[in-house]
C-alpha cells in the first residue's frame, strides 16, 4: 500500500503525463480508503479548472 | 456584427487582455505588444468569428498563441536558468507529511468547485498567488496550465530535462494551493 506521500506526488504528475497502469491502479486503490488524500485530488482538479477558465468571466 | 461595433468589443477586451498577457509573460512591454497584435488579428479575422464562440473566448485563444510564440522566442535568445536551480528544492514540502507518509494535516474540503469557479473574485486571488510564484516555476506552469501545452513539448522548447520539468510542475501546484488555501479557502479569507 502506497502512503499519502507517495499518492499525493502520484496525483500531480497524473495530471502531467500518464501513469502506468499499475500506478493509477494503486492511486485509485489509496483514494478509496482515504478521505484526505481524496480531498487532496479534489483541490488539485479544482486547480486545473480554474486555471482553465481564467481569467474568468 | 458591424465593425464599429466589433471594435469597441475588441477594445473593452483590451483591459482584460493585458493583464493575462502581463502575468504569463511579466514584461509590460512584451504584454502590450501581445496584446497589440492580438487585437489586430482579432480585427482581421472578424469574418471567421462570426458569433460562433463567445469573443472573449475566441480572442483569448488567439492572445494566447501570441504568447507561445513570444515565449518560444525568448527562451531561444535567453534560456532559463538550467537544472540545480530547480531540483535542489524538491523537498519543500516534506514537512507537510509525518515519517510514516500520512499527512501532519489532512487536505481541507474545498468543497463545490462550482461555487468557487462563479465568483469573479476568486480569480483575482488566484491571479495574485500566480504573481506570487517565483518566475521560472510560473513561466513553466503557466505553458502547462493556461496555453495548455503538452509536458514534452515544454521541456523541450524551454530546454530543460523532464526530471526537471516535473519538480517545477509539482512545485507549483502545491504552492499554488497553499496560497489558495491561505487566501480563499481557510478561516479569514474571504471566500463566503
Ligand atoms: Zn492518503
Amino acid at each position: 500500500m502506497k502512503t499519502c506521500k507517495e499518492v499525493h506526488r502520484l496525483v500531480i504528475e497524473g495530471q502531467d503525463r500518464r501513469l502506468p497502469l499499475s500506478q493509477r491502479i494503486a492511486v485509485r486503490m489509496h483514494l478509496l480508503l482515504c478521505d484526505a488524500c481524496r480531498r487532496f485530488e479534489a483541490q488539485m482538479e479544482l486547480l486545473r479548472q480554474a486555471l482553465r477558465r481564467f481569467p474568468g468571466d | 456584427m458591424a465593425d464599429d461595433n466589433f471594435d469597441s468589443e475588441l477594445n473593452r477586451l483590451r483591459p482584460t487582455l493585458l493583464r493575462f498577457a502581463v502575468l504569463q509573460l511579466r514584461d509590460e512591454q512584451a504584454a502590450e505588444d501581445a496584446v497589440q497584435d492580438t487585437l489586430l488579428a482579432a480585427f482581421e479575422g472578424r469574418a471567421r468569428f462570426a458569433g460562433r464562440a463567445q469573443l472573449k473566448t475566441w480572442v483569448v485563444a488567439i492572445l494566447k498563441n501570441k504568447i507561445v510564440d513570444r515565449i518560444r522566442q525568448r527562451s531561444r535568445e535567453a534560456p532559463l536558468p538550467e537544472v540545480g536551480e530547480y531540483a535542489c528544492e524538491s523537498e519543500e514540502f516534506d514537512a507537510l507529511f509525518a515519517a510514516d507518509g500520512h499527512w501532519q494535516e489532512p487536505p481541507a474540503d474545498w468543497g463545490d468547485p462550482a461555487k468557487a469557479l462563479e465568483q469573479g473574485r476568486f480569480y483575482e486571488v488566484l491571479e495574485l498567488c500566480m504573481k506570487a510564484l517565483p518566475e521560472n516555476l510560473a513561466r513553466v506552469f503557466l505553458m502547462r496550465e493556461i496555453l495548455e501545452m503538452e509536458t514534452d513539448e515544454i521541456c523541450k522548447e524551454l530546454a530543460i530535462s523532464s526530471s526537471n520539468c516535473w519538480v517545477v510542475l509539482y512545485r507549483a501546484r502545491m504552492r499554488l494551493r497553499e496560497c489558495l488555501q491561505l487566501r480563499w479557502f481557510g478561516e479569514g479569507a474571504e471566500a463566503e
